[in-house]
């Protein structure tokens, strides 16, 4: 790994493996959320979607945790709940050595800066009254005390670190294609020079070259500032291109957590092997001769989860005590954690 | 999800005779009225998809993929949109001189539409039951239970898990990726003959991915569904696709068979995309490789080549004229001064 980090009090750089020496900024224990589902006339409530269901883990400063899994598993959850979009059902979310869910409002607002979130679905949080520059501008305005001027120059800026033309400041959202919108969404993210953003999916609608272009931008930030990343998306290859460590998740819950090598040279769990057997390759004679892993069995439902292993219902190797006991989440070696009972 | 085909039953496959389309599109362009003026998004498009063919579209963030293919069917809120030349061909009709009630007569029957922003097409008012039920009971007389018994078969087929539970359920409560097989299976829900799918798969992981490109396949066997698929994912394109289209600037700048495109692909462009691919083998690499420049402002129809100030190749004529797509050989063109005679640009 070539990758560097920053030591923030003097901006000297220190050598590549040290980042796993440096401070953890990020310690999520446990955490549960759980959607209730109602029914009926009265909205009784009568179980709960558990989206996120027991899920631990830490993140470094400068760091680049990857968080990948089914569509559904509760990522996105995660990451909401990391910046206290929600409330945890249970389980604590550590951001430097503050429980976040015990912020008062007034500490949280003073928080909030540092904090960011690049949204799966841009449209999420572009107001469609608002013209581009006012909406990467607003968070300048709440949260700084840069002048007009000030703020134009550095909507200008950020307009041009994500590829967007700066003729476009006063074009309004639904003027854009989908690809633009997500990159709006990003220059907003940057704005307030946060020191740790949570990606949701923030490539998966732009252009490969665009892509580049973004992930060499939140890459050189990391290094010239020591930003920290929780970074989930679907996108294999480009995980396994900015990720330090990946967390697999399946069903609510972490199955595997390995170093970027680890993981996609040696997986350990079923699902993840499924997983990276899955990944298209732009290549028409590999893809026209290959054979598809196509997981099979039920697919679990998130307010029923199976009793023994989350991955049973389609593990294809899936002996009888999967089905009865949960695996143990344990170190097979050091930074190598898996839950699985056939994992020697 | 089971694999399979939606129905079961053995409706005719359709009889496809060579060189007939479903699908014909013809020098379509599509313009914006802004305060700043005209927008020119779509310069010009033509293809033809033949039944049970996939076509992939390919291209640069802002080229025109959704605009033009929202184009035709007149899903682009007209003003401030408006097409100002093209014709399109679909059952015997130009689509373009259909009336509203025409139109919504074809859209979600016989051509099915998924759109690249599930949440800004998906109802928040209204539960998915509702809204996957609603194309069913317009276009195919299903009666209610009939209706929610086949909105569950197709969530199934789609693997989203217990879906007779969650008809009830808003699209604010699924995740991204739900939402964005929701909006799949409402396309698919009337066994439409063209489905046009712009980045379909965008928020799936890749499993699921493969098992909705299963389904597709399955979908294009039986019913000779004939589809044009938009994707920024070059892996996903070279499973699935018979040809593919580059768009740039507006414009079908190379259109190939599927295997050319990646073992002899000629347009600059084209060129340039394949090589900012990050490689699936070996460690972490060092930055990774983007094209340098800016996409081209489509304040102007184009006069010159439009990906000229971004060319290692351009030459005098690239800033002449626009270059129109020439043929390489059968199905494989090139819009691109350097196919020209003389082979100089
Ligand atoms: N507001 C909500 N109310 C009820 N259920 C919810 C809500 N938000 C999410 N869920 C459910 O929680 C589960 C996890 O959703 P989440 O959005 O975290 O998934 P994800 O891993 O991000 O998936 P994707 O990759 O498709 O974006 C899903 O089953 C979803 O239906
Ligand atoms: N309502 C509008 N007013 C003005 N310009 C628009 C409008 N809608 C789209 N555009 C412009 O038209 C061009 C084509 O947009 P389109 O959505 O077709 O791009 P795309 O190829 O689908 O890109 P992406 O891959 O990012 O989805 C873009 O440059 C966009 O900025
Ligand atoms: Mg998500
Ligand atoms: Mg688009």
């Amino acid at each position: 790994m070539s990758a560097e980090v920053i030591n923030k009090e003097d901006g000297s750089r220190a050598p590549a493996g040290e980042k796993s020496k440096a401070a953890t900024i990020l310690k999520v224990s446990d955490l549960k959320i759980h959607f209730p589902i109602h029914k009926g006339l009265f909205r009784k409530r009568v179980g709960e979607v558990k989206a996120v269901n027991g899920v631990s883990f830490e993140i470094k400063q400068g760091e680049t945790l990857g968080l990948v899994g089914e569509s559904g598993c509760g990522k996105s959850t995660t990451g909401r709940a990391v910046l206290r979009l929600y409330d945890p059902t249970a389980g604590e979310v550590i951001f430097e050595d503050r429980d976040i869910a015990a912020l008062s409002a007034e500490e949280m607002r003073a928080t909030r800066p540092r904090m960011q979130m690049i949204f799966q679905d841009p449209q999420a949080c572009l107001n469609p009254r608002m013209t581009v520059g006012s909406i990467i501008a607003e968070p300048l305005v709440e949260h700084t005390s840069l002048s007009g001027q000030q703020r134009r120059e550095k909507v200008m800026e950020l307009l041009e670190a994500v590829g967007l033309n700066a003729d476009y400041v006063n074009r309004y959202p639904h003027e854009f294609s989908g690809g633009q919108r997500q990159r709006i969404g990003i220059a907003r993210a940057l704005a307030l020079d946060p020191d740790f953003i949570v990606c949701d999916e923030p490539i998966a609608a732009l252009d490969v070259s665009i892509q580049a272009q973004v992930v060499n931008l939140l890459e050189d930030l990391q290094r010239e500032r020591g930003l920290t990343y929780l970074f989930i998306s679907h996108d294999l290859s480009m995980v396994r291109h900015i990720a330090d460590r990946v967390a697999v998740m399946y069903l609510g819950k972490i199955v595997e957590l390995s170093t970027v090598e680890k993981l996609f040279d040696d997986p350990k769990h079923p699902y993840t092997q499924a997983l990276l057997s899955a990944v298209p390759v732009a290549n028409p004679e590999i893809e026209a001769s290959r054979e598809r892993v196509i997981l099979t069995g039920d697919v679990p439902n998130p307010s029923n989860p199976p009793e023994g292993c989350v991955f049973c219902t389609r593990c294809p190797v899936a002996v009888k005590k999967c089905f009865t006991v949960p695996p143990v989440w344990r170190e097979l070696n050091p930074d190598q954690f898996v839950a699985c009972h056939l994992v020697e | 999800m089971s694999g399979g085909v939606l129905r079961n039953s053995t409706e005719e496959v359709p009889v496809v005779q060579k060189g007939d389309s479903v699908l014909s599109v013809q020098d379509l362009r599509t313009v914006f009225h802004t305060q700043d003026g005209l927008v020119h998004a779509v310069n010009g498009i033509s293809f033809t998809l033949a039944p049970g063919e996939l076509l992939g579209v390919v291209g640069e963030s802002g080229s025109g993929k959704s605009v033009s293919m929202m184009s035709l069917l007149k899903l682009l809120p007209m003003p401030p949109a408006e097409i100002v030349e093209g014709s399109v061909h679909f059952g015997g009709r130009d689509l373009l001189q259909l009336s509203d009630a025409e139109l919504r007569q074809l859209r979600g029957g016989d051509i099915g539409f998924i759109f690249q922003d599930p949440m800004t097409s998906l109802n928040p008012v209204f539960n998915i039951g509702f809204q996957i039920m609603e194309p069913l009971r317009i276009h195919m007389g299903m009666n209610k239970k009939q209706a929610a018994d086949r909105a569950v078969e197709l969530l199934e087929l789609v693997g989203i898990p217990s879906a007779r539970q969650r008809l009830r359920d808003f699209p604010h409560q699924f995740s991204g990726g739900m939402r964005q097989r929701v909006m799949i299976a409402i396309a698919l829900a009337c066994d439409p003959k063209v489905l046009i799918a712009d980045e379909p798969t965008t928020a799936l992981d890749v499993t699921v991915q493969a098992q909705i490109i299963e389904l597709v396949k399955g979908l294009r066997q039986k019913l000779g569904m004939a589809i044009v698929w938009i994707t920024h994912d070059l892996g996903v394109v070279a499973g699935i696709a018979d040809k593919v289209a580059v768009m740039y600037g507006g414009q079908i700048v190379e259109y190939s068979d599927v295997a050319s495109i990646y073992s002899d692909p000629r347009h600059p462009y084209t060129q340039a995309l394949l090589r900012t691919l990050p490689t699936q083998e070996g460690g972490r690499t060092g930055r990774l490789v983007s094209i340098p420049g800016q996409a081209p402002n489509l304040n102007a129809p184009p006069a010159a080549c439009s990906f000229a100030p971004r060319c290692e190749h351009v030459g005098p004529k690239c800033w002449a004229a626009n270059p129109p797509l020439f043929d390489i050989h059968g199905q494989h063109s090139s819009a691109c001064w350097l196919e020209s005679e003389g082979g100089t640009a």
